[in-house]
């Protein structure tokens, strides 16, 4: 079992490898955690330092991606605020991901009414356009950054729990968990021992592509000036900030909204990347 | 088609459809309850006394409209009587009148502006699928090719920029520095002084920047789904056999492969309304297109309660609506589903 275990690995590995796309997002999304962890030694200065002599400047040496109205650097807010662009992604995400895979993991492992319970829940919460629903939530709430994460992942859960129990219904008549069972395994050992490990990878790629949509979920409520408030910089209220300037100041859209779009790029890339080398239809 | 055999199987297959359909339908019900309990208890979020405390801070709400409000809801009343008279008006479709100044019922404003929304979205959905079906299909017959690569590139890419962000680049490219189109709103000024040729010309200017992104951003997701729903068919046995009879690889690929790929899709097309109705929010904002994502925001900004909650509504059941439409379909187009008995339908 070890040694199949071990070679599975390798060959999914192996394939991932082989995949320039993913490889090329994986690349990006390991430069972003660099930079952002090193905010504070590349970036010429701090992201809320104005400066009233030097507003609106386009792109130059001394500041790589222009100025702002207010003279702040846009290279140094854009770094910044991939720090919060990313923490949004991972929390709302892993709020998701834990709440869908609980869910799917009862629902599937106890079926009969708990399931149709369950299931019907989900598909209560996907009737419902999940952005008005976070729309709603936001202004009554008041916007906030932990707000933005919370209600992201609270309505992005229902993907997840539906991957998750789909694998463990398959899952617990196979043997090795009949097995398990008849060894006088309590139920969460079952479903946390053996269940869950073996439902992992089809998680694991649904998170990797959620956390592109909260980044653009952020960006979109920014965009609407009701995302993650000002001064914090996040590329959606940078791009925001600059959009009403856009006739004379281009800067300060493009690169905001570019580093979104690579990063998004990147990270749906690299999701669809470990799909594919997980696959075994795919299998050669 | 040879009746003499196939009538008892047509008329086993109508009450399928009919029984199936009253399932549906009944599955519904308990459906529509939750979704009117979401919405209520969505509302009533905000910490302390719900939508009283909400309106008291709120400058926006005269006290006229307070007044009106707390007798709509009955806020001195526990809140699952409240819940019961908001949902017994809900049955008669009376959703209450917008807190805005012109104080029209809500229903009225959705009527006149659901039409514009749902119109830009069914042009935007059959572009889609028309160019994401194709591009689907090739990229899975020409797997690993160029032009797979190139295609899967492109469709994620329209997927990872974010709408408004390319909508405001090309507002700039071409509606400010080039000047070849108009940049928001549906109509120009005084268009209703020309005919009705004119008239067209200028709704498509108008609309060409909104529904291009719109479509660009939509690829991604049934293309990937066309290109791996393609893949799996085209493994089958029946594809092999055909292969095998000599038939050429056009008809193999189009007529055979693709009928039975297609059929997942059907489901999927239904479950994309959410995003697309949540979706109008950001176009309409942003190219002033008078729909229900524009009422939407304009209501969520201003606390307009009756107005949001009766759009959260509106559009979950619209939702399911279109789940059922899609499922019906479904089951319609799959002769597994649709002949319920054996003997597999009329071919």
């Amino acid at each position: 079992m070890n040694i199949r275990d071990s070679y599975i690995a390798q060959v999914v590995l192996r394939r991932f490898r082989a995949n320039s796309f993913a490889m090329g997002g994986l690349a990006v999304v390991a430069l972003l955690f660099l930079v952002s962890w090193l905010a504070p030694w590349i970036t010429p200065c701090g992201p809320g330092d104005l400066d009233l002599s030097h507003v609106l400047m386009p792109p130059s040496a001394a500041h790589w991606f222009g100025t702002d109205d207010l003279g702040r650097d846009v290279f140094t807010r854009v770094v910044y605020g991939a720090r919060v662009s990313l923490k949004v992604g991972f929390v709302a995400v892993g709020i998701a991901t834990i709440i869908g895979t609980i869910i799917g993991l009862i629902s599937g492992y106890f079926a009969g009414w708990t399931d149709s319970v369950m299931m019907r829940l989900v598909d209560l919460m996907l009737c419902f356009p999940t952005f008005f629903l976070i729309l709603t939530v936001i202004t009554i709430l008041e916007p906030s950054i932990w707000y933005i994460m919370a209600i992201i992942g609270l309505t992005g859960w229902m993907g997840v729990a539906r991957l998750v129990r789909a694998e463990v219904l398959s899952l617990k008549e196979r043997d090795f968990v009949l097995a398990a069972r008849a060894l006088g395994a309590s139920v969460p050992r079952v479903i946390f021992r053996h269940i869950l490990p073996n439902a992992l990878s089809p998680v694991l790629v649904s998170a990797t592509i959620g956390v592109a949509g909260a980044i653009l979920t952020e960006s979109a409520l920014s965009f609407l000036g009701i995302g993650v408030p000002p001064p914090t910089p996040s590329w959606g209220n940078i791009l925001t900030g600059g959009k009403d300037y856009i006739e004379f100041a281009w800067w300060l859209t493009f690169f905001p909204g570019l580093a979104i779009t690579a990063t998004v790029l990147a990270y749906y890339l690299v999701g669809e990347g470990i799909r594919d080398a997980l696959d075994p239809r795919l299998h050669r | 088609m040879d009746y003499s055999c196939t009538d008892l199987s047509t008329l086993n297959s109508e009450l399928f459809m009919i029984r199936y359909l009253a399932k549906r339908l009944l599955m519904m019900i308990p459906l529509l309850v939750g979704i009117t309990i979401i919405t209520f208890g969505v509302i009533h979020l905000a910490p302390g006394e719900p939508v009283e405390m909400q309106i008291a801070m709120n400058p926006k709400v005269t006290a006229e409209a307070r007044e009106r409000l707390r007798k709509f809801y009955g806020l001195d009343r526990p809140l699952h009587v409240q819940y019961l008279t908001w949902v017994t008006r809900l049955a008669r479709l009376d959703f209450g009148r917008s807190f805005a100044p012109d104080n029209r019922p809500v229903i009225d404003k959705v009527r006149e502006r659901l039409p514009v929304t749902l119109s830009l979205n069914l042009i935007e959905l059959i572009l889609v699928f028309g160019l994401a079906v194709p591009i689907g299909v090739l990229a899975a017959v020409r797997r690993d090719t160029v032009y797979d690569k190139g295609t899967t590139l492109f469709v994620f890419l329209g997927f990872a920029v974010p709408t408004f962000w390319l909508a405001l680049l090309l507002m700039y490219l071409f509606g400010v520095k080039l000047g070849w189109i108009p940049i928001s709103g549906l109509h120009s000024l005084g268009y209703k002084t020309h005919g009705f040729w004119w008239q067209l010309w200028d709704l498509a200017r108008h609309l060409v920047l909104p529904i291009s992104v719109a479509t660009f951003g939509g690829l991604a997701g049934l293309s990937r789904y066309m290109r791996s729903s393609m893949l799996e068919v085209i493994g089958q046995d029946y594809i092999v056999t055909a292969r095998a009879k000599g038939l050429p690889e056009r008809v193999v690929v189009w007529r055979h492969a693709l009928r039975n790929a297609l059929l997942p899709v059907i489901t999927l097309l239904g479950l994309s309304i959410p995003g697309l109705i949540g979706g109008s929010v950001i176009f309409e904002t942003i190219f002033a297109i008078p729909g229900m994502g524009q009422l939407f925001y304009g209501g969520v900004m201003a606390r307009d309660y009756p107005l949001v909650m009766g759009i959260l509504v509106i559009g979950a059941a619209l939702t399911l609506v279109g789940n059922l439409l899609a499922d019906l379909g479904y089951a319609l187009a799959d002769p597994r589903i649709r002949a319920g008995s054996e003997g597999g339908g009329s071919r």
